[in-house]
């Protein structure tokens, strides 16, 4: 006796692709470092920016980078936007903040989280600081550092952000060298 | 349309990476600039703004990466904004639309280039997701299979022998060695000694499958007028012509490769003598397929850069052989010439070119 | 010296989130068959077939022109697929003319699509990549910093992003092809939907739709064999910037000033929200539509919203210059087609052919699209006019 079915009209076809991963030369110093606790850039021979992280060029000149420059884990809010989407496997919980942070000594932001904060208060040109996991915990990524927190410092204005130098606010009279 | 009213377009440099096993630590911008500088610097440019328009060509599974082409732009200096493409096919298609670009008087120069970092993941499975979607990459059957089925073929056809297929290996070998100093593969190697290799899968032996390769290469093309303004050497692009077949192997004749015997005789490759063929045959069965195709005889001499059995930068492998022939051209060894790219399973989709001196 | 090209067939799908009735050959082949038979034209007719999409990912079929060459009658034929990112709809259309306007060809055909239902498009567009960390923005999250610093410079109302997500979808009512239909929106019901990417919220936000879109453009000489009336390609451009560099100006990007004065003035536009009688915008975020006001030119810097806030972009209010009168991204969004939708919807309006969300008497219209970190454009213009 045969049975009345429906017809196939779709199925799932899983894609299991295995890739092995490198990172590039620029990127594989930068988490070195960063596997070290540190922050370190490259700046541009030809324009002198900085950038955090490096990738090995500049983009808007087309030439490589590669002298190395160390930046703060202090930093400037540049943007930032208030996500009620969650991540997979990570504690932190919707509302958060995802924003652009400029860090010190360098010229172009790069993404993060900012938490334990009052997400309203969060405003363009907050200075924040790096919160990192435990020093145990570190390993070849910048989620080394699990979030950036405000802190008291007064805000930078609007022209300033990114053209902090590396000392942020403590010598910022005097600043060494050439800021672009 | 003749080709003779049609804006004529020159090739003007080439620039090759070493084919490499595994580029390692390198990403889209390392593995991009170096290769783009070159190629503008042998002709005195330093960046894409010096040209009228960029196009690439990449494919983002290959890296794993969605958008993986979009990091290329940061090896070209884009700013200010400039007049850039990209397809998803390998670079020679991307010369391609840039010949279009300058054909219809929006671009004077174009700067072509391919680049491919295979290492990463497993190329011959990653490509069996280009087949049809519903009825054959559920199977996974991968590119190299399918290329031994179409030798299994040729040999039962008695359309090819398994000595010819070595011979094919032998001279990309020979070839490489003596000719391409960027070869990942090259050699002295006999007919007899690749016949007493094993099969690998059956009955194609591993050195009848190109390597997997990292690597890039890129071009600079331009109007005829452009390179007389320049004052460098050039190679003409006298005819160029792609057409694909069916997907569907079953109702193809594997045998043969009909989209590339149509593409020759649109571009005339039989209108004039063929002194260099640069072929892409990723298997050594193939290079019989295409010869026989583009109708060359043996007084043209096929693959001296060794061809992509010498190295494959998926991707890139097609701008080279064209860059391979307009290499030759320029430096005066030959006075004409034809490039061949190819896509897809079997030799489905097949790009010619001819090139001639000015 | 480049031919005359103009666009004699239109076709496209009905967007929504899943075709489950058709592969991705049959959604392609629908579209390119609507086209054809607008144009009054067979598969015999056409010279070469250009297509293109967006990231592979969205559908895991790698290289999709290999498999789909049968589907659109290209056996024999040269075909070419084009990726530029999210602009890719409106460069595969510029691609597709050069093949005319290069003298090369004499006719083809060129189909964009999505059929995103068959992957998973938030994933491929946020899945983790190694070495950066997950934050899982998506885009939405890329654009939501940049539109808040559009918000503090420009001093817009809070709601300008809410009265463009309304009247979008009130065009789209008029649009039977449009995914989202909601004739009934109000802005209350935008304000009170949930919150995203703040200053993003959930009906602010371009739906996710399966769908093709497809036309067939031919030289000047051949125009006469299609019924309807043509539409006269003025002009078309692309520019490329990097997706970061320092300094860049992310909310008034460059590449796009700089597109859009190059298809200017290839096509006699002086003054933008004058000369055009309507345009089709990429907007998949409402406050684009300001933003965009300003980058192309139909505003001064700052005062794209004022614009907006007055209904100059409404076709319901009688605005001046309406913008995306077919519903635009905010109602439909097959990601590789959207860029050709609005460059095909902009056909449409000069042929006099946009049914009930037409613009009457429209002569010259502008086709907008844009991808990545809005850092590719791809821009063209066309006219009943030569």
């Amino acid at each position: 006796m045969s049975e009345q079915r429906e017809p196939v009209t779709a199925i799932e076809t899983p894609i299991y692709l295995k890739y092995n991963f490198t990172a590039g030369e620029a990127t594989s110093r930068f988490l070195s470092q960063v596997k070290e606790g540190r922050l370190v850039g490259q700046r541009c021979p030809s324009c002198h920016n900085v950038y955090v992280p490096p990738r090995g060029s500049c983009a808007s000149c087309g030439i490589p980078t590669s002298e190395e420059v160390a930046v703060s884990d202090k930093g400037t809010v540049e943007s930032f936007t208030i996500v009620w989407i969650p991540i997979p496997n990570n504690p932190i919980q919707p509302p958060y903040i995802i924003a652009n942070l400029i860090p010190d000594g360098a010229n172009m932001s790069f993404i993060h989280l900012m938490s334990d904060c009052v997400n309203e208060d969060v405003h363009i040109g907050q200075r924040v600081q790096a919160v990192w996991k435990e020093r145990e915990d570190w390993d070849y990524g910048m989620d080394n550092i699990q979030y950036f927190t405000p802190i008291d410092e007064p805000d930078v204005p609007i022209e300033r952000i990114g053209h902090m130098p590396v000392e942020g606010w403590g010598n910022a009279d005097s600043v060494e060298g050439e800021q672009p | 349309m003749s080709a003779t009213d049609m804006t004529e377009i020159a090739i003007v440099s080439f620039a090759q990476t070493n084919c490499v096993g595994d580029a390692g630590a390198a990403n889209e911008v390392e593995l991009i600039m170096p290769v783009v500088s070159e190629a503008l610097g042998k002709i005195g440019l330093k960046n894409a703004q010096d040209v009228d328009f960029t196009c690439s060509g990449s494919c983002d599974y290959q890296q794993g990466a969605a958008f993986a082409f979009v990091f290329g732009v940061d090896a070209l200096g884009a700013v200010p904004p400039i007049k850039e493409s990209h397809v998803e096919m390998d670079a020679a298609w991307a010369l391609y639309e840039s010949i279009l670009k300058i054909r219809m008087g929006q671009a004077e120069s174009a700067l072509v280039y391919g680049f491919g970092k295979s290492s990463p993941g497993e190329l011959p499975i990653v490509l069996s997701q280009q087949l049809d979607p519903y009825y054959l990459a559920p199977l996974f059957v991968d590119n190299v299979s399918l290329a031994a089925m179409q030798a299994r073929q040729m040999l039962e056809q008695g359309v090819c022998s398994e000595a010819e297929m070595a011979e094919v290996v032998s001279n990309s070998r020979r070839n490489a060695a003596a000719n391409n100093p960027r070869a990942q593969l090259s050699g002295d190697v006999s007919i007899e000694d690749l016949l007493k290799e094993d099969q690998w899968l059956a009955p194609l032996r591993k050195h009848d499958c190109c390597p997997i390769s990292d690597g890039a290469s890129a071009m600079v093309i331009c109007t005829v007028e452009k390179a007389k303004e320049w004052g460098v050497p050039y190679a003409v692009i006298r005819s160029i012509d792609h057409r694909i077949e069916t997907h569907n192997l079953g109702a193809r004749d594997l045998t043969r490769s009909v989209s590339t015997e149509k593409a020759a005789a649109a571009t005339g490759v039989g209108d004039g003598p063929v002194e260099v063929a640069e072929l892409y045959a990723p298997f050594s069965h193939q290079e019989l397929i295409l010869k026989r195709a583009l109708g060359l005889g043996d007084d043209t001499s096929i693959n001296p850069s060794g061809g992509v059995l010498a190295g494959n930068l998926m991707m890139a492998s097609g701008l080279s052989r064209i860059g391979e022939v307009a290499q030759r051209i320029i430096d005066g060894s030959i006075q004409r010439g034809i490039a061949h790219a190819t896509s897809g399973p079997c030799l489905q989709h097949n790009l010619v070119t001819v090139l001639e001196a000015a | 010296m480049a031919n005359l090209a103009a666009v004699v067939g239109i076709g496209q799908t009905k967007y929504q989130t899943k075709r489950g009735d058709v592969s991705i050959a049959g959604l392609v082949r629908e579209a390119a068959v609507n086209a054809l038979q607008d144009a009054g034209l067979g598969w015999d007719d056409v010279d070469a077939v250009i297509i293109g999409k967006a990231p592979d990912m969205f559908e895991g079929v790698i290289m999709p022109e290999i498999y789909l060459t049968d589907a659109l009658g290209c056996n024999g034929k040269p075909m070419l697929r084009v990726h530029t990112a999210g602009s890719v709809g409106g460069s595969t259309a510029l691609v597709a003319a050069s093949h005319v306007q290069s003298g090369t060809f004499k006719r083809v055909l060129t189909v964009t699509f999505e059929k995103q239902s068959e992957s998973n498009a938030m994933w491929a567009l946020s899945n983790p990549q190694p070495f950066s960390p997950h934050v899982n923005a998506g885009a939405g999250g890329y654009f939501a910093p940049i539109i808040r610093e559009y918000m503090r410079r420009s001093g817009a109302p809070y709601n300008a992003g809410i009265k463009v997500a309304t009247k979008d979808r009130l065009h789209g009512a008029r649009n039977p092809l449009a995914h989202l239909q909601m004739p009934d929106i109000t802005m209350e019901q935008v304000e009170e939907s949930p919150m995203l990417w703040d200053p993003i919220r959930f009906l602010e936000s371009c739906p996710s739709s399966d769908g093709a879109c497809a036309m067939v453009i031919c030289d000047e000489s051949l125009v006469g064999e299609s019924p309807k009336k043509p539409a006269w390609i003025r002009g078309g451009a692309m520019r490329s910037e990097p997706t970061m560099y320092a300094g860049r100006e992310e909310v008034n990007p460059q590449a796009g000033r700089d597109c859009a004065a190059d298809v200017y003035a290839q096509a006699g536009i002086t003054n933008p929200r004058k000369d055009f009688d309507c345009a089709e915008v990429y907007v998949p975020f409402s406050w684009y539509e300001p933003m965009w006001l300003e980058n192309l030119g139909f505003a001064e810097e700052g005062k794209g919203w004022e614009l907006t806030m007055a209904g100059a972009t409404s076709l319901d209010e009688g605005g001046d210059i309406p913008w995306n009168c077919s519903g635009g991204v905010l109602s439909s969004n097959a990601i590789g087609a959207s860029g050709m939708i609005r460059f095909a919807e902009a056909a449409r309006q000069v042929r006099g052919d946009a049914g009930d969300h037409q613009v009457e008497g429209a002569k010259t219209a502008l086709g907008h699209a844009y991808g990545g970190g809005a850092q590719f454009y791809a821009m063209w213009v066309v006219s009943s006019e030569k």
